[in-house]
């Protein structure tokens, strides 16, 4: 993939984020926020290539280091969205 | 198979991911869709993660299933055990977290050829592309580290949350930026000196933890939004050096839900940006004399049974929630009163201010948390609306976003000249729960506590409201 194609898909990514999110409601603004936030997690996996291709000592520190943070993330932040979602969803009969 | 065949299926895999996530925060839009957003996002990211697991460059699994295993616990407990009133500070983590781990990737990616863009089949090699991308890679990663840490440890009280102005702050952070992309541009030139690398970091480090430390406890609201996008750039970063799809769409994804969420909350108080960031707002705190001029003989003071009083004779009651009914735990507290209310067919709604709490929405999540129906929470525009034909408002530990001194936009030393306000004086009867005349964030006092419509009630919310609730009761 060239530097202008990957430049290309960020920039309409940015596009259709901005489409989606901005018809979030305020209610939802924090689930929203750390449910992006595990999203941004998705770095897991290069975390996970860079531990498992062992190349020398320090990129396998790295590599452990760098999944232990991701996946803190991406649990951590699913998890707690779900937690504050299923807050919202059980009101309906209020 | 053959590897060309295997990497499109990855590669089609990744792009199932991608859709889940923008499909996930599409149904995010609505409560009653968004349990499923998140769950579809959750399962994009368990593909993504499960193709990558197939990769056969992996040669061993111990680190990265220890590293699952720890990580895992580590989030998995945060997220169960985080009490609702903290979780501007869980989220400041977390995306702190994700800033680190793209930054450290890009720092392995720099020693571990596996990782470097092919340029022929067979032939890796560190293009100009991916040692730029290593840079911006590590210069937001860190960032976003130390950022996100020093607003976990605000929001946490492990340090002031008040704005530490150092002199020449603006020359040492602009000092730093030039710093670090200089060392940048010598690892482009010279890829194969790691340590420069580190220098990058450990500039952008600091730099993090300055941009940070000037800004107060109230503009938390637009911290966050910004460090979460960051923590989007930097993922983004990463798919440049690694010339992933996912991570560029992903981290662009959340590059863009930040960045809204940070225009929203500068909006919601009038502000630009650069303010916010660099104004050091909050700093100046009001002088007695200036309280006194405004105070002075107008305050009247109200007792809990006298608001059960007047209560008992209003149709509509609105509760203006701020930062302080989550400082004091008053949520279930208000949650008793709201219910006590709707049971005498009193209306009830909660009028939520975009920047009220810490984070976007924070108030919402802890009326959600008590049991509060999402229609009874009203935005800005719905609750001012209707404050005219409002019996009673209730200001539970909510300040600046009600100060009608706001509408005074000639004066330029007003730091929240032209921010929108919850009309609260509007309605007939404003009641404000509040332990003293202390001002706001702003710093500022606020004429609403002297308005002839206006009642306080010295005392700390929870018990407060307790109070009212016990009174009405008896009644």
């Amino acid at each position: 993939m060239d530097f202008i194609t990957a430049l290309t898909i960020f920039v309409l990514a940015m596009f259709a984020g901005f489409e989606v999110i901005t018809k979030v409601p305020p209610i939802l603004h924090t689930p929203l926020m750390s449910g992006a936030n595990a999203i941004s997690g998705i770095t897991i996996i290069g975390a996970i290539l860079a531990a498992g291709t062992k190349y020398t000592t320090l990129s396998m520190v790295l590599g452990f280091l760098a999944v232990v943070f991701a996946t803190i993330n991406v649990v951590g932040g699913f998890a707690v969205t779900h937690r504050m979602l299923q807050m919202f969803q059980g009101r309906r009969r209020g | 198979m053959s590897e060309t065949l295997t990497q499109a299926l990855v590669n089609l895999a990744y792009v199932v991911a991608a859709s889940l996530f923008i499909f996930g925060l599409k149904l995010l839009s609505h409560p009653r869709t968004a349990v499923r957003g998140n769950l579809l996002g959750a399962s994009g990211m368990l593909l993504a993660i499960v193709v990558t697991l197939l990769d056969r460059h992996i040669v061993g699994f111990e680190l990265i299933i220890a590293g699952f295993v720890i990580g895992g616990a580590i989030g998995a407990t945060l997220a169960a055990r985080i009490p609702m009133t903290a979780m501007p500070q869980l989220v400041a983590l977390f995306n702190g977290f994700g800033g680190a781990a793209s930054a450290v990737v890009a720092g392995a990616a720099l020693i571990d050829p596996t990782l470097q863009p092919e340029v022929a089949p067979g032939v890796r090699e560190i293009t100009l592309q991916f040692s730029i991308a290593t840079v911006f890679s590590g210069l937001i990663g860190a960032v976003t580290f130390w950022g996100s840490l020093v607003a976990f440890g605000k929001l946490q009280g492990l340090i002031t949350e008040k704005p530490v102005l150092l002199p020449g702050r603006h020359a040492i952070n602009l000092l730093l930026l030039l710093g670090s992309l200089a060392l940048g541009a010598l690892l482009v030139g010279a890829p194969q000196e790691f340590w420069l690398y580190w220098a990058v970091v450990a500039a952008a480090s600091l730099l993090g933890v300055l941009l940070v430390i000037p800004i107060g406890g109230a503009d938390m609201p637009v911290v966050i939004s910004l460090l979460n996008s960051y923590s989007g750039l930097a993922a983004a970063a990463t798919g440049f050096v690694l010339n992933n799809n996912a991570l560029i769409i992903s981290g662009s994804l959340v590059g863009a839900a930040g960045l809204i969420l940070t225009n929203l909350m500068c909006k919601a108080m009038n502000r630009s940006l650069p303010n916010v960031l660099f104004g050091g707002v909050g700093a100046v705190v009001a002088t007695a004399q200036e309280q006194e001029d405004i105070y002075a003989g107008k305050v009247k003071a109200t007792s809990p049974e006298e608001v059960a009083m007047l209560l008992e004779g209003a149709r509509r009651v609105v509760f203006v929630p701020g930062y302080g009914m989550a400082v004091a735990q008053a949520q279930y507290a208000a949650r008793d009163l709201y219910q006590l209310l709707e049971s005498k067919g009193i209306e009830v709604e909660f009028a939520i201010h975009p920047v009220a709490g810490r984070m976007p929405g924070h108030m919402n999540v802890l009326l959600a948390e008590v049991d509060i129906p999402y229609d009874k929470l009203k935005g800005l525009e719905e609750s001012n609306a209707l404050f005219p034909q409002t019996d009673v408002v209730i200001v539970v530990g909510a300040n600046d976003v009600v100060n009608p001194m706001a509408r005074d936009v000639n004066d330029p030393s007003n730091p929240i000249a032209g921010m929108p306000i919850l009309e609260v004086d509007k309605a007939k009867t404003v009641v404000v729960i509040k332990r003293s005349l202390s001002p706001g964030f702003a710093g500022i006092p606020n004429p609403l506590f002297a308005a002839d419509n206006t009642l306080m009630l010295f005392a700390d919310a929870k018990q407060a409201l307790t109070e009212i609730v016990a009174a009405l009761k008896e009644s």
